[in-house]
């Protein structure tokens, strides 16, 4: 096997230990705080709001609060390992070694986006205890998951990238990711807003990403399913190359 | 073959720090190199240059004709590093960091443990395999950055002050590791505070300051161009006052030692002479400082005294 493919898989197999040593951290919460959405949401407030988009409330907002856990932990994990490497200096084992930037990038975001299917999978699970899951294009599901993951994990890696201290990774999953997953129809149909909020909302890329979930669950959306790909993979892309570019000149991680 | 050819070589930090100003030296294969300056003289940045953690702002640099700026992954594939500062994952277990950093070098998993196995072991870090680095002691930090260095078997070894803070016994044992590793024929390149290190380890040495190499030669021709040398004679018996030494000055460091400043042009023959009419009796005598220690010294304070004036 090639030097640079073996460098790859140590460094994801390092990065899915980690999700897995620390499981308390990275499997439990969200699967308690997505129990919580669930039931407060789902089966109290769900109850007196009937259905949403010609489902039940409880079906309806199932995709996106599995699209929220994957964008919250994907994003989580890549900034956490990649400004804790940072910090701790030990992210020079890598950049002393032979790996290529692109190898670097591939490593972290396949760690990200492992821990976006661990937890999708540990929400979905949840998920079945409160209502009916049936997926309606099952592999449409998994690539929007793995693309999403992806998308964010690439966001997280940007952050930590340019992080230079504890705070700077708390501001943009504070002030930035969750209004824009609040606001990017986990919740509701945009359909229900006004049209001036109905085109505010369509400068969101998370409504894309959350109803692309939708779709691939339900068959139901805000949005035609093909925007959502062209939007989920042009992030993907651009974010890919910028990380991989900002790595060779090594901003924020050399000098 | 130069196992590294350094060029021209310049860094200007953001913040204006010109750390080092084109700086030129070779370092020949096989070679126990010592890279010496005092603090903030540049030894790390060029460390970090070489090793792709700090960008260069001009200059260029070969390993085992390797240019880092075309070829780079090559380049690296040569090179193992143990830095200053403790930078190990502190919640990884001894076996994983080794085990990772293989791999991280292409090489596979199983050959990468068997590695492990031997780094560990030569390091006498092999009972610590399963704790976490947190765990460790500093000395054993640093026994495991030096494993974790080699775990790739580097043709070019740079060891950026590796004994820094540990005890005497662990240092031996470090002489003695890397002496046998340059023997076997890994390149060293060496920094240190500890100059009585160098001297005993290294063949080569550079003496980099203000960013700049004031010397670079071999050890025996370094040690050549010490002016003076101060000698600590420890005698029989007590005395009140420094006994005097025509042509030599002397000092009385306590009542059973004395101090005697040597020139390169005197002998020390006649210090005993001396002594022996003034009916007083050498036991042993040693430098009060390493000679390199003392050279260092001269150079860079000459050097100051040049820049101040």
């Amino acid at each position: 096997m090639n030097a640079q493919m073996i460098s790859m898989i140590a460094l994801v197999r390092k990065e899915t230990t980690r999700v897995l040593r620390i499981w308390v951290q990275t499997l439990i919460p969200p699967g308690i705080t997505m129990s919580l959405y669930f039931i407060i949401f789902g089966t109290l407030i769900g109850r007196r709001i009937g259905e949403m988009d010609g489902y039940p409330y409880m079906e309806y907002i199932a995709p996106g609060l599995i699209m929220m856990s994957v964008i919250t932990n994907s994003y989580g994990n890549v900034v956490g390992s990649f400004f804790n490497a940072k910090i701790q200096r030990h992210i020079e084992e890598l950049l002393v070694s032979p790996m290529t930037e692109a190898s670097i990038v591939i490593g972290y975001l396949a760690g990200g986006i492992i821990r976006g299917l661990f937890v999708a999978a540990v929400v979905s699970v949840i998920a079945l205890f409160f209502t009916d899951l049936n997926i309606k294009y099952p592999l449409l599901t998994f690539v929007v998951v793995v693309m999403t993951a992806g998308v964010f994990s690439l966001a997280g890696l940007l952050n930590a990238i340019f992080a230079k201290k504890f705070d700077d990774i708390a501001v943009i999953p504070s002030f930035v990711l969750a209004p824009l997953t609040y606001l990017g129809g986990v919740f509701y149909t945009v359909s229900l807003l006004p049209d001036f909020w109905q085109t505010i909302s369509r400068f969101n890329p998370i409504l894309y990403m959350v109803n692309s979930m939708r779709y691939s669950v339900l068959g139901t959306s805000d949005i035609e399913i093909i925007d959502g790909m062209l939007m989920i993979v042009g992030f993907f892309i651009l974010l890919l190359f910028t990380s991989i570019y900002l790595l060779k000149k090594g901003i924020g991680i050399r000098d | 073959m130069k196992a590294l050819s350094v060029s021209d070589l310049s860094k200007q930090y953001k913040n204006g720090v010109q750390a080092l100003k084109s700086v030129n030296f070779e370092v020949n294969k096989g070679d126990f190199f010592a890279l010496l300056g005092p603090n903030g003289a540049g030894k790390t940045t060029a460390i970090g240059i070489i090793t792709s953690l700090v960008n260069k702002t001009s200059g260029s640099i070969q390993v085992f004709d390797s240019d880092i700026d075309h070829q780079l992954s090559l380049a690296k594939s040569y090179l193992g590093v143990v830095p200053q500062e403790i930078n190990l994952n502190l919640f990884d277990k001894c076996i994983n960091t080794l085990v990772n950093q293989a791999g991280f070098y292409g090489i596979p998993r199983s050959a990468a443990k068997k590695r492990a196995e031997d780094y560990l072991k030569q390091m006498n870090l092999w009972d610590k395999r399963n704790s976490n680095a947190r765990d460790l002691s500093g000395g054993m930090k640093r026994r495991l950055m030096v494993a974790r260095a080699l775990v790739n078997k580097p043709r070019l070894l740079l060891l950026d002050e590796p004994t820094a803070g540990v005890d005497i016994e662990t240092r031996r044992m470090m002489w003695n590791f890397l002496r046998e590793l340059n023997e076997q024929g890994t390149t060293i390149i060496l920094t240190t505070h500890y100059l009585e290190e160098a001297e005993q380890l290294c063949d080569r040495v550079a003496i980099i300051d203000e960013g700049e190499i004031i010397e670079n030669d071999t050890m025996l021709n370094v040690l050549g161009k010490l002016k003076k040398e101060v000698f600590v004679l420890n005698i029989d018996g007590s005395i009140d006052v420094a006994p005097k030494i025509p042509r030599y000055e002397t000092s009385l460091r306590s009542p059973r030692e004395i101090e005697v400043s040597v020139s390169q042009s005197q002998g020390v023959n006649d210090i005993f002479t001396e002594l022996k009419k003034l009916d007083i009796k050498v036991i042993s005598m040693r430098n009060k400082t390493s000679r390199l220690e003392e050279l260092f010294i001269e150079l860079t304070n000459n050097r100051t005294k040049e820049l101040e004036g």
